[in-house]
């Protein structure tokens, strides 16, 4: 057993667990960050998304072993200034403005899976943000008030 | 996706039905006369996006246990012991068999078959049957230990045939007319059989439950559920305790579609019993191949339809027989096939009706509600035996429909005259004019044409030279009973209760659950709406059985119709009695100062029949429902002519709810349900080898992910319920009913072949292709 240094949204974390000990359980059980979920443990439904290094990643999949000096960013640490003010950011806005969000459990995840798509300049082309969240299941919205939630925020098609 | 509401007056059967007199065509945003002031943003919704939000798993309770579940491997066996080997350490763990339970044995429902554990002796009936449960300090010590707990048991021989089981847990027999007289009538006799499988509702946080031992000797329940007097009821009964003993707290939950309904009571029950005698908080968090593998499914049907009808076009005699699977316990199938059998005949007018509706036991895991609650199986048959109707008779599927539909005044086989509220001439109408129907059947139509013969094989309809894919197009129309059947919610006697708090601020309190449907968004506006306040002094009360009222179960598309009426009653009533200790200042104004001087002023608000509907449970005659909401569907698709794949393009869902309290919500709820019914039309289906799932993981159990979704456009109608204050119908199982058939159809549309066993899998379509070509399918 060794420990495994990483910063979790911004803020340096070391945790002292087995090497194949899961991103995702590291997150919810040893750091206490419970707004990253499990939906199926085995990297089909995205609810674990969180961005590694910038990519997205299903937190179920990666063992912490592989996290050492990387960056991670989970749902809580999505709009930490946006926070700070007590408010949502614009991604966060949209989704509730077009209710892109109803049980909520795929959210952070989805959301997670946006925010890489929007930081690469994707743009409000539905075809390209159903690819982007295509790894992120939601039993609840049809997708429709999801893609039109990203679709808000993303850079205009020209 | 554009939206739009079309609001209307309500019609009663002395103003004659004009279908489009009165409507009101809203451009989105709009409000409608009438509604609430505001639109307001889901109220948990910033905890849901931030991550702040507490599902059941999130919650910590430091030095709490985990609870596993050891199942029954075998369909049908006697349980004749269990042996934990003698080999391990046990020290360390509590292992509850059904020796441990204090009270009755049985998970409380409506039949009393279910046993919480299969106790020594007793039958297991199915694959993955709970049969003892462990509970330990960490999960390591519970995956070594979980494999050394033999169950030893004599083999049983088990059924697997729904139709030769001859266990029958209900049956109904809906009769109104003169069949014989009916199919003399007629000019063309059509026959039909569809199939229908398992549905998994795939709520995407898994089952969840934790106990907490009181210091009282009961037990506090903190789960993912929707209904908490289902599970207060459930411990009472098996823990033998009292209702102040058991207390159930719903936690925020991930989705539930029926999933949740009582399936929570089982696993209630189990991380009750573990606490009880480890004397320890238990978890109880299901992974997700526990929980397809071991919880409710959607019920398996066969339908069987023989339907009359005159050369113009005119049902004359509907002959249909429905079997269910209900699996190996009851649970909620009786109602379930009682909804099924009651729209079994889909929303047409005909003289002369029989149907037949039966559910057996099969050594299966149990089969119970999820969204549509049996309709969307029979439905789906009657919509497919009608489009096969229209094709015989040269009609076109939406007139065949248009001549058929239930209008103000008919009367249903339940002998049930509908004197209210109907909307299915609108609904259909609007879905043939927006989607522009005949116009792409027109041009579908003439694409299949040139395809006809251009392929290798002679009159062939698959691959050609030219065309990679064909399109179809598609319509689908149903209707869905609102709220409970029968006399359901006379015997639930709902109750709520709104308080004027000392502090002056309004509180709800019911045991209806939010589950991402929108009830804790929707409830205080509709309150603040009914006292003219802001929504912001409006609180919900959290679903905890010590503080809230049994204002029912969160299920049948009831919660805004029937529980939300309730609070506006309750809310008017506050409202009178504080306006007159003010006399007669208006609420608004006079609250905080009542609230001072006169400190807390609780309302309760109980159901009271609505007047004029009737049901015999005995005969199953009369208002089988208080009013029915109405839905069309019209979908598009392209089926790949190589590989039968189908893409469903679009569907534009037309959907009378009564009242659109939410609008965002609303279209939320159609367009989630229509996409749950594309996956059953197209891609979801559970296999089973001798009674086991054998697509138990989400890897091999799909559901469509945003690729697989189609452009999804609603169009909500409103055609009030008088006996709701609000006039609100529910919407959550609505759509539901109608995207699966009508998907079939526009399959049948593109390579004209029916599929009458769901899903329509490639291998299904390319099989029917090869029979109606005279070639073996590739």
């Amino acid at each position: 057993m060794s420990g495994f240094r990483f910063l979790v949204n911004g803020a340096p974390a070391e945790v002292d667990v087995p090497g194949m000990r899961r991103l995702l359980d590291v997150l919810r059980e040893d750091l206490g960050l419970t707004g990253t979920k499990e939906g199926c443990g085995e990297g089909e439904c995205g609810a674990c998304s969180v961005l590694l290094d910038g990519q997205v990643v299903d937190s179920c999949l990666v063992p912490i072993c592989q996290v050492e000096g990387r960056i991670v960013r989970t749902v809580e640490g999505l709009s930490l200034a946006a926070r700070e003010r007590g408010s949502l950011d614009a991604l966060q806005e949209a989704f509730l403005e077009t209710g892109g969000a109803q049980c909520g459990i795929c959210t952070p995840g989805m959301l997670m899976a946006a925010r890489a798509y929007l930081d690469c300049g994707g743009t409000a082309d539905d075809a390209a943000i159903r690819e982007a969240i295509a790894g992120n299941l939601c039993r609840c919205t049809g997708y429709t008030k999801i893609v039109e939630a990203i679709a808000m925020v993303a850079t205009p098609i020209q | 996706m554009p939206s739009r509401t079309v609001a209307r007056p309500p019609k009663t059967a002395d103003a004659p039905a004009d279908a489009t007199a009165g409507a009101l065509v809203l451009a989105p945003g709009e409000v409608a006369a009438g509604r609430a002031d505001a639109m307001p943003r889901r109220r948990e919704g910033p905890a849901k996006l931030t991550g702040a939000a507490k599902y059941t798993d999130d919650l910590v309770f430091p030095g709490a246990w985990y609870g596993i579940t050891i199942r029954s491997t075998e369909p049908h066996a006697r349980l004749v012991a269990i042996e934990p080997d003698p080999a391990m350490d046990w020290s360390k763990v509590v292992l509850v068999t059904a020796a441990d339970i204090p009270g009755e044995n049985i998970v409380s429902l409506i039949s009393d078959d279910q046993p919480v554990l299969v106790p020594i002796g007793g039958e297991i009936q199915h694959v993955a049957e709970p049969v003892a449960l462990l509970a330990a300090a960490d999960r390591e010590t519970l995956r070594r230990l979980k494999g050394h707990v033999k169950l030893v048991t004599e083999p049983l021989p088990p059924v697997f045939d729904s139709e030769a089981s001859d266990h029958v847990f209900a049956h109904y027999e809906i009769a109104t007319g003169d069949l014989q007289a009916g199919f003399a009538d007629a000019h063309i006799v059509v026959e039909g059989e569809y199939r229908v499988g398992h549905q998994e509702q795939l709520y995407i946080e898994g089952q969840a439950m934790i106990a907490v031992p009181g210091e009282d000797g009961g037990v506090i329940i903190h789960g993912s559920l929707q209904c908490p007097y289902y599970v207060h009821k459930a411990l009472k009964r098996a823990l033998a305790i009292t209702s102040v003993q058991a207390r159930v707290i719903q936690e925020e939950t991930g989705g539930g579609f029926g999933g949740k309904e009582e399936y929570p009571s089982m696993l209630a029950l189990h991380a009750a019993l573990l606490a009880l005698k480890s004397r320890r908080t238990v978890r109880m968090i299901y992974d997700r191949h526990e929980d397809i593998a071991a919880t409710t499914k959607r019920h398996p049907a066969i339908v069987r339809h023989r339907t009359g009808v005159t050369r113009d076009g005119r049902l004359v005699a509907q002959d249909i027989e429905v079997i269910m699977d209900g699996g190996a316990y009851s649970t909620l199938t009786p109602v379930v096939l009682s909804r099924g059998a009651l729209h079994a005949g889909g929303p047409y007018r005909c003289p002369n009706v029989r149907i037949r509706a039966r559910a057996t036991r099969t050594n299966t895991p149990p089969n119970g509600a999820f969204r549509g609650f049996g309709a969307p199986q029979t439905e789906f048959a009657a919509e497919i035996q009608l489009s096969r109707v229209a094709e015989r008779l040269g009609l076109s599927p939406a007139e065949v429909r248009a001549r058929n539909v239930y209008r103000l005044g008919d009367t249903t086989p339940t002998g049930q005259v509908l004197r209210e509220s109907v909307a299915a001439e609108e609904v259909l109408q609007l879905a043939v004019d927006t989607s522009g129907f005949e116009r792409l059947r027109d041009e579908t139509a003439k694409e299949l044409g040139q395809r006809r013969g251009s392929g290798t094989i002679p009159e062939g309809l698959l691959r050609t030279s030219a065309a990679r894919t064909a399109t179809g197009v598609g319509i689908a129309l149903a209707w869905h009973g609102a709220g409970f059947t029968g006399s359901g919610e006379v015997h639930l006697a709902s109750v709520v209760a709104v308080e004027l708090t000392g502090e002056g601020r309004i509180e709800i309190l019911v045991a209806a659950t939010e589950m991402g449907q929108g009830t804790k968004t929707i409830f205080p506006q509709l309150v603040a709406a009914e006292l003219g306040v802001p929504q912001d002094v409006v609180d919900l009360a959290i679903p905890d059985t010590a503080h809230v009222p049994d204002s029912g179960p969160t299920v049948a598309s009831r919660t805004a119709m029937v529980v939300g009426g309730l609070c506006i009653q309750a809310a008017r009533r506050l409202k009178a009695e504080v306006e007159a200790r003010h006399s007669g200042v208006p609420f608004h104004d006079a609250f905080r100062d009542d609230a001072r001087d006169h400190g807390a002023t609780r309302i309760e608000q109980a159901f009271e029949p609505y007047p004029g509907v009737e049901f015999d449970d005995a005969t199953y005659r009369g208002d089988a429902y208080p009013a029915f909401g109405w839905a069309a569907a019209v979908a598009t698709v392209e089926v790949d002519l190589d590989t039968a794949e189908v893409i469903v393009g679009d569907v534009l869902a037309v959907d009378d709810v009564g009242k659109v309290i939410h609008r965002v919500m609303c279209e939320g709820q159609v367009e989630g349900g229509t996409l749950q019914a594309v996956g059953y039309a197209t891609i979801e289906e559970i296999k089973l080898d001798a009674g086991r799932y054998l697509n138990d993981r989400l890897a091999t159990y799909l559901i469509p992910t945003s690729l697989d979704a189609p452009q999804i456009r609603t169009i909500l109608v409103e055609a009030p319920f008088s006996g709701a204050p609000h006039g609100a119908k529910g919407v959550g199982e609505l759509p539901m009913d109608v995207g699966a058939p009508a998907v079939v159809a526009a399959i049948h549309d593109a390579v004209g072949v029916w599929i009458t066993e769901l899903p329509a899998t490639p291998e299904r379509i390319l099989a029917a292709l090869g029979a109606r070509d005279g070639v073996a399918a590739a």
